[in-house]
């Protein structure tokens, strides 16, 4: 394979990675964007939306159909535990030290991954995600797809149209908008925050489910630690957009999903963690407020 | 002799031109008053005076301890009150969770002459200017008669007395500039009259420059010996109280809103 | 009693009842498993009285300190096999280590709001594994480190000296932390916790107290790990992932955040208790972040919250016991261990 085949097709599995990225950087981003939290828990309701995903597809066996519709029961599923989360564990917080409430997250996560871990029906042991036969297309004898990435391209782009059309043009989506401007002055024009917050969770949870059925059927072994390691690089890929920027963070997804594959093709696979990290580090040095973030000043 | 000076400066935020050409001078010794309607721009200048904000353009010059002028536009706040300038908040910035000596004895960092070592070993060094330190505090609560509450929490004082700390804190930074930002919102009059008092004997005590933005129209024009008007951002006119009273602008700009409001 | 007077007392009280233990130890009236359980929870102790520098008392979330206590073991290690250095010097060495970790994170990030440092120090904790999983000729690889030199290869006197060790380190800690917190160097660091923008206005240089701060945070989370590497032996990247990091955060959550003594009690109880709940074994994975949600949500003060966010303080203990001549100490010192 010569080196402009290899890079090409690089490319494409790093945007395919960074689509799913993408998805989970939205819920970041959303939920950062209205109440200031790093939801480390965002990461988890990935492993949770596979596991739901994974239920439902041994019940129905594995067919293009099935495997679209096991979008619905999971998105249902986790967006139900997002909103239970906020109510029960960070709604209680809203008013004290952010601290606090970041403490609390990393409480939540850890208690899905170990949950999961301990719920008979899950358990600590990896199991195989069920996945179509592969059938990979070639372009121009450049680069092959597998439909597999090409689910995920038309669910990830099907998905954030949808987004893009919730938050710019319905009015709850405006209200999302005013709240992250200034939540004070919101409630006083009528917005009922709570509910605008609660929203928020439900669009980020329903997405990071649908990322985690599209992780899974990209890297079909599910556990449920499965969500750290894409929670943490979609958090990475919202900072390096802007966090609190929807298109940041869809960028951020993008570059990170290539940068990613990118190290693991040309330099070595053991670096591609680190390779986002990296990134983090390189952009809170340079661009603190991200690539399309605008930077934020603390009112005095 | 001038000890706070401002050449034309701005601030923008985003699209709003927050402050333009805002040109202040400001002699040692006097007590001036900067006052404007709601989102004038006044704490926005004193946010960029003490490095909080920076100016998109213009300069900033202060006269520090040792009668040096410096250009302090693109210092720290901490390095501007280091020069001997300091403030307080309008919205209140106490260290909630810590008793009010504490409070004080914080704000009296730029004069600790001891270093992490002789505090960490407890050397006698650390004994002596711990002390020297508790009683200035002191001192300088008992000025404010709160001297009784030191080892409350600050949260935990009544409104009144929690903007008193504010200025006790900002004192004990030992500046020559001192900025009081509404020093006496939610006061009421008999509060208010004697605060009016105590900014006048800390002028005299700690030989102070103060600019003081308020509100209360009766406090300014009691106490100010200058004043500058602002609204929407610009300078409206500058005086003494009584020419200010006069001001046809300012009366269109800022007390006909003000009666209006009122009534 | 003279402040000074009460310091040298409150020392001597120290230094006995530590000797007191370690003389229980050597007899066996603790016995080498308790003994053993106990230099393990002052270890945790002493991490968790770092993160709590930077966390509990600076308001700035780190997640990583798993990470800064495998650079102190590893380096202590390979000081004492590789360059076959004594372990005292090999000790320091590691902790210095780990505060040159922490001084080159915090650099980037101290800068930016708090939460940036949760996230960074998160990925460090990560990332530092797997670089020790390839550097095998260093780490050992994924099989973990064997054969480190332990503290003594007498059986009698190896728990002894571990133990004596480590509570002495601990009680050092403790000292220093203490006295640094009660300063006023102490009190513009927790004065970056209450309200940074005012501690500016307050001539107090935030930036340069939070790096201050979060690298003698790493530098004790490294004494930790160090003091680790010789008592147990034996070293695998995996005991340092981020589950550990968040065992020092809920010690110090559970002791209640900026508070020494509750870090204290917080660390040898949840280690105690980990012992105890073995037979539960995944399901203590649940009680964890279980504690950590409950006490956010109704005792966000820990358990020191309870009784007024008071440190313990032997001066005043001491104080108290000398009643006949009354003294001008102050009773409720706010922030005050052993003095």
């Amino acid at each position: 394979m010569d080196f402009l085949q290899q890079f090409c097709q690089q490319t494409l599995n790093g945007l395919s990675l960074g689509s799913i990225y993408a998805l989970l950087a939205l819920g970041y981003t959303m939920v950062y964007g209205i109440i200031k939290l790093i939801n480390f828990a965002h990461g988890d309701i990935l492993m949770v939306g596979a596991f739901v995903s994974y239920f439902v597809l041994k019940q129905w066996g594995i067919t293009p159909v099935t495997l679209m519709l096991s979008f619905l029961p999971a998105m249902l599923f986790c967006l139900t535990l997002g909103v239970t989360m906020e109510k029960l564990c960070y709604k209680p917080l809203r008013n004290q030290p952010r601290i606090n409430s970041l403490i609390t997250a990393i409480g939540v996560s850890f208690l899905l991954e170990n949950g999961a871990r301990v719920l008979p029906m899950i358990g600590p042991n990896p199991r195989v995600f069920p996945t179509l036969p592969v059938v990979n297309y070639n372009w121009f004898g450049l680069v092959s797809i597998s439909q597999v990435q090409i689910l995920v391209f038309v669910v990830a782009i099907f998905l954030m149209l949808v987004l893009n059309y919730i938050v710019s043009f319905t009015k709850i989506g405006k209200a999302m908008r005013a709240v992250s401007f200034d939540k004070g002055a919101s409630a006083l024009m009528g917005i009922n925050v709570d509910r605008v917050i609660s929203f928020t969770f439900v669009l980020g949870s329903s997405l990071a489910a649908a990322a985690g059925i599209l992780f899974a059927s990209a890297y079909p072994q599910i556990e449920p630690y499965m969500g750290i390691m894409p929670g943490m690089k979609a958090f990475i890929a919202a900072v390096l957009g802007g966090i609190g920027s929807i298109p940041g963070a869809v960028l951020g997804g993008l570059i990170l999903g290539v940068a990613e594959t990118l190290t693991k093709g040309f330099l070595s696979s053991q670096l591609s963690d680190a390779i986002a990290f990296g990134l983090l580090i390189l952009i809170l040095v340079v661009k603190p407020s991200g690539l399309l973030g605008k930077p934020m000043g603390e009112k005095v | 002799m001038t000890v706070l000076k401002t050449e034309n400066i701005s601030i923008q935020f985003g699209g709003l031109m927050a402050v333009s050409g805002l040109n202040l001078d400001i002699k040692e010794g006097e007590l001036v008053g900067l006052i404007g309607p709601n989102g004038a721009g006044k704490t926005t200048i004193f946010n960029m005076l003490t490095g909080v904000y920076k100016p998109t353009n213009g300069r900033i010059m202060i006269k520090d301890r040792k009668d040096e002028v410096q250009d302090i536009r693109k210092l720290h706040p901490y390095q501007i009150t280091a020069l001997g300038m300091a403030r307080t908040f309008q919205n209140i910035r106490l260290f909630k969770d810590l008793t009010v000596l504490d409070n004080v004895r914080i704000a009296n960092h730029l004069n600790v002459e001891y270093n992490t070592l002789d505090a960490v070993l407890r050397l006698p060094k650390y004994y002596q200017e711990e002390e020297r330190i508790e009683e200035q505090s002191m001192e300088l609560l008992k000025i404010f008669n709160i001297e009784a509450k030191s080892g409350e929490l600050a949260k935990n004082l009544p409104y009144g007395e929690q903007r008193k700390l504010e200025i006790v804190r900002a004192l004990a930074t030992k500046p020559h500039i001192l900025l009081l930002d509404e020093p006496a919102a939610g006061m009421n009059p008999q509060e208010t009259q004697e605060l009016m008092d105590l900014i006048e004997y800390i002028k005299e005590r700690f030989a102070l420059t103060i600019l003081l933005i308020e509100h209360d129209m009766k406090l300014v024009m009691g106490i100010c010996q200058r004043i500058y008007v602002l609204d929407y951002g610009r300078t409206i006119a500058r005086g003494t109280p009584a020419e200010i009273a006069n001001n046809p602008l300012v009366i269109k700009a800022y007390l006909g809103k003000e009666m209006e409001n009122d009534a | 009693m003279s402040k000074k007077k009460t310091t040298v007392v409150s020392g001597f009280v120290v230094a006995i009842v530590l000797l007191l233990l370690n003389v229980l130890v050597a007899l066996r009236i603790i016995d080498e498993y308790t003994s053993q359980v106990l230099t393990i929870a002052g270890i945790n102790v002493i991490i968790a009285l770092g993160l709590n520098l930077i966390s509990g008392f600076t308001g700035q979330l780190a997640l990583g300190h798993a990470g800064f206590m495998a650079v102190g073991a590893y380096t202590t290690a390979a000081l004492m096999m590789k360059l076959n250095i004594h372990v005292f010097p090999a000790i320091i060495g590691g902790a210095l280590m780990a505060a040159i970790f922490g001084f080159l994170i915090g650099l980037p990030t101290l800068r930016l709001r708090g939460d940036y440092l949760a996230i960074v120090t998160l990925g460090f904790g990560e990332i530092i594994r797997v670089v020790m999983i390839n550097l095998p000729d260093l780490t050992g690889g994924p099989a973990g480190l064997k054969g480190i030199p332990t503290y003594t290869t007498n059986f009698f006197w190896r728990p002894v000296v571990s133990f004596a060790l480590v509570y002495f380190v601990l009680a050092f800690v403790v000292v220093l932390l203490s006295n640094l917190l009660r300063s006023s160097h102490g009190k513009a660091i927790i004065s970056i916790r209450e309200d940074e923008i005012a501690a500016n206005a307050m001539g107090i240089n935030v930036f340069y107290y939070k790096i201050f701060s979060f690298t003698v945070s790493a530098f004790i989370g490294g004494l930790g790990g160090a003091l680790y590497a010789p008592f147990f032996g034996y070293l695998s990247p995996n005991m340092f992932n981020f589950q550990k990091s968040v065992e020092f955060l809920i010690i110090v959550v559970l002791g209640g955040m900026g508070n020494l003594t509750g870090t204290v009690l917080a660390g040898i109880g949840l280690t105690y208790l980990q012992e105890v709940l073995r037979f539960l074994k995944d399901y203590r994975l649940v009680i964890y972040p279980l504690i950590l949600i409950v006490v956010m949500i109704f005792q966000p003060s820990g358990i020191m919250g309870l009784f007024g966010n008071r440190e313990f303080s032997l001066a005043t203990l001491i104080n108290k016991l000398n009643s006949e001549r009354p003294t001008q100490e102050k009773s409720s010192d706010k922030a005050g261990e052993v003095q």
